[in-house]
């Protein structure tokens, strides 16, 4: 096991609120976006796009470089967030998300924003896709990895289990999986709408490699990723336990702030938490 | 066709290292099985999961490759179809997706197996691209050219033999329809497995005394406006012919154009917003569900007596 040193954890654990607190400003200004499942993502975020992915925001276009496939799309104010901060394109863009004439779309869009690598919006599709991508890896002998992150609630669609048989069915080792699993989807918690437990038995039924951890945690989910890297004949599932709106007190675990914008007060009252933990 | 159209496959990915081709457990039936055989790290069976298999050529193509997906078109255009929207026409991807048994050509396994929507679906996409070749010869033709064309295309293939209606060593282009039979009286706009039959029905016309043009319009989208357009002013009435439902196909793509540029009296052949059925062979259920020669036919004089001019 890598030992990581105490300032690259704390600067990852800076970073991820610092997502955090612009995925939430982007929200509240367009007063649209999904606050729920993009608080929850940002460790992981933090850690893919600010150590773990090898990517150069001067070529987005390389094709050696790690691909990453947002497949929850709807957390997509932080995946901008996190491109903006990796100098993909500038920060100010952040402020105009959702305008007719901005690159930034409701959902990631390819073909608009450098530095996505997939489209995606309509749950279900990243692992599906990833697969392709990382048998194109095989056959033009390329060494990127490929990873997507999914939720939970996307785990109920049928299209991902096509996808998880097709990885384990070639063995792609070089695809790494991500569950944002914080129980909680539009309608409610996910162990109500429609249960996925034994969640981690179905990965490993389905010849998957399986790593559980606590999503916040900045050295698990290091550690998770460098493990998933030593891994040669089967493709690996993080599941990643989290809180929907991690970070925020009144959106922890709430359903209610899967899809809506906070008010002005509502809005400042998370900013003072988030910012607390800043220090 | 198919054999035609898989055996021109494995002879360009010879040629092209960057073709993959995929399938959904139907390689021996949409003879992809052909270049499996000669290049098997390049082949990839999804088995039955035409959704999957479709996100995948997405990432291949995200990769650099040039994928085609091969399945049943009831299946990719149906069950995928929410794939093909956003992981290959949105993202704008360069899959090429070979929708094998189309129309009506898996005549033995009835209407679940039967493909007479996609035309109609597929040429809704923003970005997409329809070609339906007429026989194996231009299938194969087809074959190189989808590939080097740069984007989306859905290649709508038949299972059974045609009529064939191409020359040996003609270069077909996509977006170009090719005057099967010059004529002056009505021209009859077919694709497909109607191709044949309307150069058929034409020879019938010929023995009333009546001159018909026959256009193949083998690319749907983007649809050869030009063409159409004259052949619309020279001849003064039009007969379409698809085997496909008469909504949403070939037929409405031309009323589409004719009904802004150029209205003439119009008549289209297809099946008639109803399924069909089983049958002994693709002829025999062609011929009872309203695509006989003899419906180009009556259609063609029919629309001739409405003539304006």
């Amino acid at each position: 096991m890598t030992s990581y040193d105490d300032s690259t954890v704390t600067e990852l654990r800076q970073m991820a609120n610092r997502l955090r607190i612009s995925s939430l400003k982007m929200i509240y200004q367009r007063q649209a976006g999904h606050p729920g499942g993009s608080l929850s993502a940002a460790d992981i975020m933090a850690v893919l796009y600010f150590q773990v992915l090898r990517i150069d925001p001067k070529q987005p276009g390389w094709e050696e470089r790690d691909r990453f496939i947002l497949s929850k799309g709807h957390a997509s104010s932080l995946l901008y967030s996190a491109l903006a901060g990796r100098g993909f394109f500038p920060l100010p863009d952040l402020d105009h998300w959702g305008e007719l004439d901005c690159h930034l779309q409701g959902h990631p869009d390819r073909l608009k924003t450098p530095g996505v690598d997939m489209t995606s919006g309509i749950l279900g599709h990243g692992i599906a896709v990833g697969s392709g991508l990382a048998l194109a890896a095989r056959v033009l002998r390329k060494s990127y990895r490929v990873y997507v992150l999914l939720g939970d609630g996307e785990c109920q669609g049928g299209i991902v289990w096509e996808g998880v048989n097709t990885c384990a069915k070639y063995k792609l080792s070089n695809l790494t999986a991500i569950v944002d699993y914080n129980d909680v989807q539009l309608d409610g918690p996910v162990h109500e709408i429609m249960p996925m437990e034994p969640f981690d038995d179905k990965w490993r039924s389905f010849r998957w490699n399986v790593i559980k951890i606590d999503g916040h945690d900045i050295v698990q989910i290091l550690n998770a990723f460098e493990q998933a890297r030593q891994v040669t004949d089967k493709p690996t599932v993080v599941i990643a336990r989290t809180i929907k709106g991690k970070g925020v007190s009144f959106m922890e675990n709430k359903a209610h702030w899967h899809g809506i914008a906070p008010d002005k007060e509502q809005y400042e009252a998370a900013l003072l938490e988030l910012q607390k933990d800043d220090k | 066709m198919r054999e035609a159209y898989g055996r021109a496959l494995a002879e360009y990915g010879a040629i092209n290292p960057r073709v993959v081709a995929l399938d959904a457990d139907t390689s021996s039936s949409t003879l992809s099985n052909f270049f499996e055989k000669r290049f098997p790290d390049r082949f990839f069976n999804f088995g039955i999961a035409e959704p999957c298999m479709i996100d995948a050529a997405a990432g291949f193509a995200l990769g650099g490759l040039i994928p085609f997906a091969n399945a049943f078109a009831a299946l990719v255009a149906l069950r995928a179809l929410e794939q093909v929207r956003t992981c290959i026409c949105y993202a704008r991807l360069n899959v090429k997706i070979a929708a094998s048994y189309a129309g009506v050509s898996d005549f033995k396994d009835g209407p679940t197996h039967h493909a007479i929507t996609d035309i109609a679906v597929m040429r809704s996409l923003p970005g997409m691209t329809v070609v339906v070749p007429a026989d194996g010869n231009e299938a194969a033709s087809f074959v190189p050219l989808i590939a080097e064309y740069d984007g989306p295309v859905y290649f709508r293939l038949n299972r059974a033999a045609t009529q064939p209606v191409s020359r040996p060593g003609e270069m077909p282009v996509i977006g170009k329809g090719i005057m099967r039979r010059t004529g002056k009286d009505v021209t009859i706009m077919a694709c497909g497995a109607m191709a044949g039959r309307s150069l058929q029905a034409a020879e019938l016309l010929a023995q009333k005394g009546i001159d018909a043009r026959v256009l193949e319009i083998h690319t749907i989208k983007p649809l050869d406006k030009e063409l159409i357009i004259l052949a619309a002013l020279e001849t003064g009435a039009v007969v379409t012919a698809e085997e496909h439902t008469i909504i949403g196909g070939l037929g409405s793509a031309i009323v589409e154009v004719l009904g802004e540029e150029l209205p003439v009296p119009l008549l289209r052949v297809g099946i008639n917003d109803t399924f069909a059925r089983t049958g002994p062979d693709p002829d025999s259920v062609m011929d009872a569900c309203g695509l006989g020669i003899s419906d180009i036919v009556k259609a063609a004089l029919s629309v001739i007596k409405r003539k304006l001019y």
